[in-house]
């Protein structure tokens, strides 16, 4: 057992856990925050990406003695980030989600995109949200909210 | 569950015309109970059912309507189309329609199948009059409340947003109301809306659980977390049926939060290995830490090399008899080259939801609570009972949202429920949750079964099929369960040649057969169930006959499927018409495909855009049409299809096979065994509606059969080959 201090969506954490635990059973177990999601846990299906540092990562991989001081953001922060809360309002307008346990790794996928690329292509799209799965396959859907949250936000809907 | 569901749940068993209550949360709820009679009861056999609004709609005193859902939401849309249904007739505001998914209870039955579930594409199909009824008596009864208070007649007040409008510019709000209409005769027989008048039936409406699901607020059942909760994996057997010889946990033990380590039994008679500790994570590291010697002497070891010599052995002689019309010997007197010899293979298929598999029970003695996403609410909790010496009505079970299911949570054998309940049992007053990690999950068997057809055509003179004979081998999903008695028949499992014994195309000589071995590989319903091989094999066939007979492979299917097929003449027509845009002047590179089949009552073509990138097939566009009666939710309609078809890629995935060798599943994950992502699903789809008014039909299963046949006839246009083993490997 080993002591960290984690700043989770702005706010300091702090967890004893095994440093092999993986951050998103940190965020679920410990934190008790449950919208990110265990799909897999290889890395294979995006449903536990969460940002670190701005990036976005499969937290079931990435052990939490490797997270340090770098700042980690889940789907239940992310609508207090313009971008976030765009997306999220480009997912309920477009009725993108379906069972929607896969979704908040699609929404913190398409927030990172997004913030390095305001105009995404197809190909970006697919490039960027290659890795998330969506077992019911929303992905038409999920193609049309990215574009519209990329127009939304390029209208000046997030300050 | 918020409070208003236990008290639904307590209340089940009795019969009244007014409850009003206290709930935990200190508001008052309004409940109305009536009996109704059961327009949607087919076969005549059972008694009317009662249906008591209580039970499904709550009027609360801030005017919120609570509607429950009489069955599970794992995507399909039903958490918003039921209530959409009811609130339509009762005129209520729908901003203010909140839905919950009922707890098991005979009420929540669905009406036709008599088990609370979600299945066979029957949510909307079977309970759409059901629901109407509720909202049209309901509303009876608020109008009949403010015509007394009123002093006027009943036909003087009319209803619109939860507001009932009386003579003189008088009103009263239906929460308001709700403690008067209680008191209120029940109606017996209400008249329902024309289609005319409905307000939200018919109309694109978004869903109601989209934000909670966006912002990660919405607890599906493996975020369940309860005080003094224990989290259980469980080693199972790597071979169906086999039992540990030893059992070292030594190490598995010496891991802090480790609470119990056990053997238990599995439904396939073999055993298996619980852990239980305070963590996911601590129980998948004591998991990983057990060394088990396994067993595997006295379980049959399938093997997919000789299942595959087995099954086309047997493909080879006729099977037991689905369907015989015409002359058995027509093929005979056809000439070779007029014949098509034709031999499928399919693989085992997984149905992967996102959410891992998972179970929550506390046992307490004399009564038990269950938390579960569960398609068979009814059938899970009385597995349970059994388990654990209880009647299913000492079982309170919470249906849980659902992370996917497409089947894997429709268990006639209640096979994660009985494990959770078993190790429950050892736990008195401690919610345990079961979960199956997703290794457990695409290893455990419970998979789409593996199939080969043999089909031999004839063709006459016009091109046409005069003879078809053909041989479908695979195991039954039914047989050895409580279904089998009303699917299978003649030794034929319905569910096994569905697609082909009813197709709708005429063929005047027409044999079909069906071998169902046993094998040692558990086998279940996956999203459109027989019709995922079935349809593959015919719109195949019948597009390699078109190509043989020189003729357009849209014109050809209308040329040969029975006049009485409207729905699927609606649909060539429609989705003709629609695709017309974009098939006449395709890229170079690019072909059409198409297909058309009826499934779940509902008829389906489409026209699919296909390149070859990277050796596998691009789908850059879908135009589909649909038949499927009145279009309660068009929204939900184009969501399921557009995302439908993008699940139905599954089938032509690489990596779209389970296999097993000397016993052993050789995928455990997504690296192995992958599902379609975001570049192996369709570019774009464009779902068109064939305007109807007839009885509504289901869509959640209908999309899936037609994509894999419709790409892979735009593959063989662009190849010349033909696609007759799944999953596509090589193209």
């Amino acid at each position: 057992m080993e002591t960290y201090k984690l700043t989770v969506n702005g706010q300091p954490k702090e967890v004893a856990v095994d440093p092999g635990t993986p951050l998103l059973w940190v965020l679920r177990e410990e934190l008790k925050m449950t919208g990110t999601k265990y799909g897999c846990g290889i890395a294979a299906c995006g449903a536990c990406t969460v940002h670190v540092a701005g990036i976005a990562t499969r937290s079931c991989v990435v052990p939490v003695s490797l997270v340090g001081d770098r700042p980690v953001v889940t789907i239940e922060g992310i609508g207090q980030d313009p971008v976030g809360r765009a997306v999220q309002d480009a997912w309920v307008s477009e009725d993108v989600v379906q069972c929607g346990y896969c979704q908040s790794g699609q929404i913190m996928g398409a927030v990172a995109l997004l913030k390095s690329t305001p105009k995404p292509t197809d190909t970006n799209i697919e490039e960027s949200m290659g890795g998330n799965i969506c077992r019911c396959g929303t992905y038409v859907r999920i193609r049309q909210a990215i574009k519209s949250a990329s127009q939304q936000l390029k209208s000046g809907g997030a300050s | 569950m918020t409070a208003a569901t236990n008290f639904t749940n307590d209340l089940l068993s009795r019969r009244s015309f007014l409850r009003v209550s206290a709930t935990a949360a200190g508001g008052l709820i309004v409940s109305l109970y009536l009996d109704l009679p059961l327009a949607a009861q087919e076969g005549g056999q059972a008694k009317p059912k009662a249906y008591p609004p209580d039970a499904f709609v709550h009027i609360k005193p801030d005017g919120k309507i609570v509607i429950q859902v009489n069955r599970l939401e794992f995507g399909q849309g039903v958490h918003t189309s039921l209530p959409m249904i009811l609130a339509d007739e009762m005129d209520a505001d729908w901003a203010q329609v909140l839905a919950e998914l009922a707890p098991a209870a005979d009420v929540y039955k669905d009406p036709v199948f008599g088990i609370q579930m979600v299945g066979g594409s029957g949510s909307i199909a079977h309970s759409f009059q059901q629901y109407r009824e509720l909202g049209a008596k309901t509303r009876a009864m608020l109008v009949a409340a403010a015509a007394e208070q009123w002093k006027v007649t009943t036909n003087q007040c009319r209803t619109e947003a939860s507001v009932v409008h009386g003579p003189g510019g008088r009103s009263a709000k239906y929460a308001d109301l709700a403690d008067e209409a209680a008191h209120m005769p029940v109606p017996e027989t209400v008249p329902l809306k024309n289609a005319a008048d409905f307000r939200l039936v018919g109309k694109k409406i978004r869903r109601l659980d989209s934000r909670p699901k966006c912002n990660g607020s919405l607890k599906f059942g493996l975020d369940l977390d309860l005080p003094g909760m224990k989290v259980v994996l469980v080693a199972h057997p790597p071979t169906f049926g086999a039992s540990p010889r030893s059992v070292d946990d030594k190490a598995a033990r010496s891991i802090p939060g480790v609470a119990d380590i056990f053997e238990i039994p599995t439904v396939s008679k073999g055993t298996a290995v619980a852990v239980v500790a305070d963590k996911f994570w601590t129980a998948k590291q004591a998991r990983d830490r057990l060394r088990i010697d396994w067993d595997l002497s006295r379980v049959e070891r399938a093997d997919n090399s000789q299942l595959r010599e087995k099954y086309k052995e047997l493909a080879g002689t006729p099977g037991n008899v689905a369907v015989a019309r015409g002359d058995e010997k027509a093929l005979a007197g056809i000439a070779a080259s007029n014949r098509i010899v034709a031999e499928y293979e399919f693989p085992y298929l997984a149905h992967s939801p996102m959410e891992p598999l998972n179970t929550t029970v506390r046992y307490d003695g004399d009564r038990a609570e269950v938390w579960a996403g569960s398609q068979f609410q009814t059938v899970d909790q009385m597995a349970i009972a059994e388990i654990l010496g209880l009647k299913p009505d000492q079982i309170t079970f919470h249906t849980e949202m659902a992370g996917g299911g497409f089947g894997r949570r429709a268990t006639p054998d209640s096979h994660v429920q009985r494990e959770a309940a078993a190790i429950a049992k050892r736990f008195t007053g401690t919610p345990v949750k079961l979960v199956w990690t997703r290794e457990d999950d695409v290893q455990g068997g419970y998979y789409r079964p593996m199939h080969v057809h043999r089909v031999e055509i004839g063709m006459g003179a016009d091109g046409m099929p005069s003879a078809w004979r053909h041989v479908i081998v695979g195991q039954s999903i039914v047989a050895g369960t409580p279904f089998a008695s009303f699917i299978i028949k003649n030794g034929v499992d319905a569910t096994a040649v569905e697609g082909t014994a009813d197709t709708h195309y005429d063929i005047p000589n027409f044999h079909v057969s069906a071998h169902h071995p046993t094998v040692n590989v558990p086998v279940l319903w996956w999203r459109s169930v027989g019709h995922t091989h079935n349809a593959f094999v015919m719109e195949t066939l019948i597009d390699e006959l078109a190509t043989r007979a020189k003729m357009d492979p849209i014109a050809y299917r209308r040329k040969l499927l029975k006049p009485d097929a409207k729905k699927l003449h609606g649909t060539l027509d429609l989705m003709e018409e629609q695709s017309a845009a974009w098939r006449t002047k395709l890229p170079a590179g690019h072909a059409v495909g198409f297909s058309c089949h009826e499934s779940f009552g509902t008829g389906v073509a489409c026209a699919v855009d296909v390149s070859i990138e990277n050796k596998r097939p691009k789908i850059h566009r879908v135009t589909v049409a649909v038949a499927l009666g009145l279009a309660v939710n068009p929204l939900t309609i184009e969501s399921q299809f557009q995302a439908g078809v993008a699940f139905g890629v599954s089938q032509l995935m690489a990596k779209g096979a389970i296999t097993l060798k000397d016993g052993y599943v050789e995928q455990s994950n997504f690296d192995a065994y992958t599902p379609p992502y975001i570049i192996d699903a369709p570019a774009a789809v464009d779902v068109h509606i064939v305007p109807s008014t007839e009885k509504p039909s289901g869509c959640g299963e209908p999309p899936v059969p037609v994509i894999s046949p419709a790409v892979v006839n735009a593959l063989s246009r662009l190849t010349g080959k033909r696609y007759r083993t799944l999953p596509l490997v090589t193209v």
